[in-house]
């Protein structure tokens, strides 16, 4: 009898899912697990009372607002009616239709991304979707999990499936260890300085080798989160020992006698020794740098110690001006060090550095410091209450306010500044969200993307520096 | 869903690469609980100054592109959130088919969603479609023969073939999934044995 072919883990997975195949790569997939906001939401609830429909599966979804929720004063009248309208929707949404739902005051509130996996929601080798494109968090669990439209999340709503089209599999692998002074975020954007905004489109990226194994899970949805920005709908870590020691004991995880035959499945989720990928990539880990943003989209990443590039660098005619318009919008001229211009505002938090592990690594760059004068705001955001409570208890908050950032109530806040968390015209924030893209942290902010110690530092020194040596 | 079978009309050019989510309907816009609404805030930071005041001469607003229903625009098109806001926002503004050498895969199928036609072809065939429409020349899409046509140039393009039938048949998606109600049912009763701990009670 001839051996089954090797699979992917992506193979394995989306095989699992498959409830009708509909030829030419098309399944009809089975969706385990759905996270509601209130954004991409309300739509699709009006949808299904339009036509009579129920929720197919109540207990797959988890339903918390987080988009558009105050950073501060929760207990005082949202001054903004539109948002008022939105969070309300979401609770009148999930009380109809009776979904578990974790009210704004609820300490397990926050960012989507951050509550699946802290509540044990997102698990190994599960499908899982939400309205919100940066789901492929949730790959870092060795789940297939990706951002869908709002009418995909009404078609899931009702029928616990979406049809889609099997994406191709890529495989990054990030060899050798990684230097002191770099953390996940500088991973995963060196990957999109590599292999840029498009080198993923239709694959699955699934992050392999030493450097991706030593990253802790917060560490890998950092890494997951980002492969949107490498234009792939989703990433994927293989699940090992700390996947399962994350989720044991957490709310939504198997217990008891099932937990051994889940970990069991779990564990043959990973890629066969010969599987085929349809495209490989290879990074030398131990050559990664502390890396900014200095563009406008999320591959312009050069070094801290780098200079901003010039048009004549590329040669491609496309690229050429959209440099030259982003070097415009972003104020600065080619060849201006990266370290040579004031940074105005930082913004700590979103779901892609917004956990513990990122609290502590700002915490470990500004203890006993001080935000640098002429900084107008310095603001971190946890990434859920249960994440802010923990640092509390770990005394970070004092580290933080003491040294004069805001210290704030949990929520995507400047990520996308859809509630009053923003920058103004023309700020250079240092930012550790996701997307530096034009008027993303407000009209005309200039966002630089970097990790916690970056930010961190350069809200002490007012400028980037190269956190390796500060 | 609004039917797609073949679209003839003038073309707004648009082909800046990586054009954004958030180029198309910023943030700050997706307060609405909504469907409606959101096409005068589209690509907002192209069409209006700080003051809120027209920019003259930008090609959304401009009688040169008046009534286009064919947008050409540049690589990596829609790249960045899974904001259906942008489909919604681009249909508002009246366009039916997006040309682009690529599209990003979610905002490609939130557009099939809502009854646009993206067209990926090549960068070269793009570059000459942007310049037939700066000249005005008219552009005829068709889905069911998967062609574009404009003057003497004839170009094909590859679509996925179920997308393709529920745009040519205007489907409603899940009433069609809930046809298969009974499969899916079966891969429940298949999964709670399976993989129990992920169904509650
Ligand atoms: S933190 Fe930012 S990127 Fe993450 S879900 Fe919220 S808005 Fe999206």
């Amino acid at each position: 009898m001839s051996k089954a072919m090797p699979k992917t883990m992506y193979d394995k997975i989306w095989d699992h899912h498959v409830v009708e195949d509909r030829g030419n790569g098309v399944a009809l997939l089975y969706i385990d697990r759905h996270l509601v906001h209130e954004v991409t939401s309300p739509q699709a609830f009006d949808g299904l009372r339009a036509a009579g429909r129920p929720v197919h599966r109540v207990d797959s979804i988890i339903a918390v607002p987080d988009h558009n929720v105050p950073t501060k004063d929760r207990n005082l009248p949202n001054p903004d009616p539109m948002s008022t309208a939105q969070l309300t929707a979401l609770e009148a949404n999930a009380r109809e239709f009776g979904l578990d739902y974790i009210d704004m005051t609820d300490d397990r509130q926050g960012i989507v991304h951050v509550v699946g996996p802290e509540q044990g929601f997102t698990q190994p080798g599960v499908t899982l979707v939400c309205g919100d494109s940066h789901t492929s968090t949730h790959g870092a669990f060795g789940a297939l999990a990706f951002g869908i439209g709002t009418s995909e999340v009404e078609h899931v709503l009702a029928t616990q499936t979406l049809e889609l089209k099997k994406s191709k599999n890529m495989r990054v692998t990030v060899t050798g260890e990684l230097p002191k002074g770099c953390s996940a975020k500088d991973v995963t954007m060196a990957i999109i300085g590599a292999i840029g905004t498009g080198g993923g489109t239709a694959h699955v990226i699934e992050y392999a080798g030493p450097v991706i194994e030593a990253l802790s899970m917060e560490g890998r949805m950092t890494l997951c989160n980002m492969s949107i920005e490498a234009g792939a709908r989703a990433g994927l870590v293989a699940p090992d020992e700390k996947t399962f020691n994350y989720l044991k004991g957490r709310p939504y995880a198997p217990k008891g006698g099932q937990w051994e035959a889940a970990v069991n499945f779990w564990k043959a989720l990973k890629s066969d020794d010969g599987a085929h990928f349809d495209k490989e990539i290879v990074i030398d880990g131990s050559q990664i740098v502390p890396l900014v943003t200095w563009g406008t989209s999320p591959e312009d990443v050069v070094p801290v110690t780098a200079n901003v590039p010039s048009p004549d660098d590329y040669a491609d005619p496309a690229k050429r001006e959209a440099v030259e318009k982003a070097l415009e919008y972003m104020g600065y001229a080619a060849g201006t060090p990266m370290t040579g211009f004031q940074v105005d505002r930082v913004f700590i938090g979103s779901c892609t550095n917004s956990r513990i592990e990122d609290m502590r690594e700002a915490a470990s760059v500004i203890k006993g410091r001080k935000v640098a004068d002429h900084i107008i705001e310095a603001m971190i955001v946890p990434g859920s209450g249960l994440v802010k409570l923990q640092a509390e208890e770990e005394g970070l908050d004092k580290i933080f306010t003491d040294a004069g950032f805001e210290w704030r109530d949990p929520g995507c806040s400047m990520c996308l500044a859809m509630n009053p968390d923003k920058a103004g015209p023309g700020e250079h924030v240092a930012s550790t969200s996701n997307r530096n893209f034009v008027g993303r942290q407000g009209p005309g902010a200039r966002t630089h993307l970097v990790s916690p110690a970056m930010a961190a530092a350069a809200a002490i020194a007012g400028h980037f520096v190269d956190v390796r040596n500060f | 869903m609004e039917k797609f079978v073949s679209v003839t009309s003038i073309a707004t050019p648009f082909p800046r690469v990586n054009v954004d989510t958030d180029i198309i309907i910023p943030a700050k816009h997706l307060k609405s609980i909504k469907r409606t609404g959101f096409g005068e805030h589209a690509f907002e930071t192209v069409r209006y100054n700080a003051d809120g005041s027209k920019i003259e001469g930008n090609v959304f607003d401009g009688p040169k592109y008046k009534g286009a229903k064919i947008l050409i625009a540049g690589d990596n098109f829609g790249c960045g959130s899974s904001r259906e806001h942008a489909p919604w926002a681009i249909a508002e503004l009246g366009y039916r088919c997006i040309i682009a050498p690529s599209f990003a895969d979610i905002f490609a199928g939130n557009c099939v969603k809502n009854g646009i036609l993206t067209v990926a072809l090549k960068q070269e065939e793009v570059d000459a479609l942007v310049l037939a429409a700066e000249a005005g020349h008219e552009i005829h899409v068709n889905l069911n023969d998967q062609t574009v046509v404009c003057q003497n140039a004839k170009y094909e393009f590859d679509y996925n073939p179920a997308h393709k039938e529920m745009l040519l048949n205007g489907l409603d998606e899940i009433g069609q999934t809930l046809q298969a109600q009974g499969a899916i049912k079966g891969y429940e009763d298949k999964q709670k044995l399976m993989t129990p701990w992920l169904f509650r009670g």
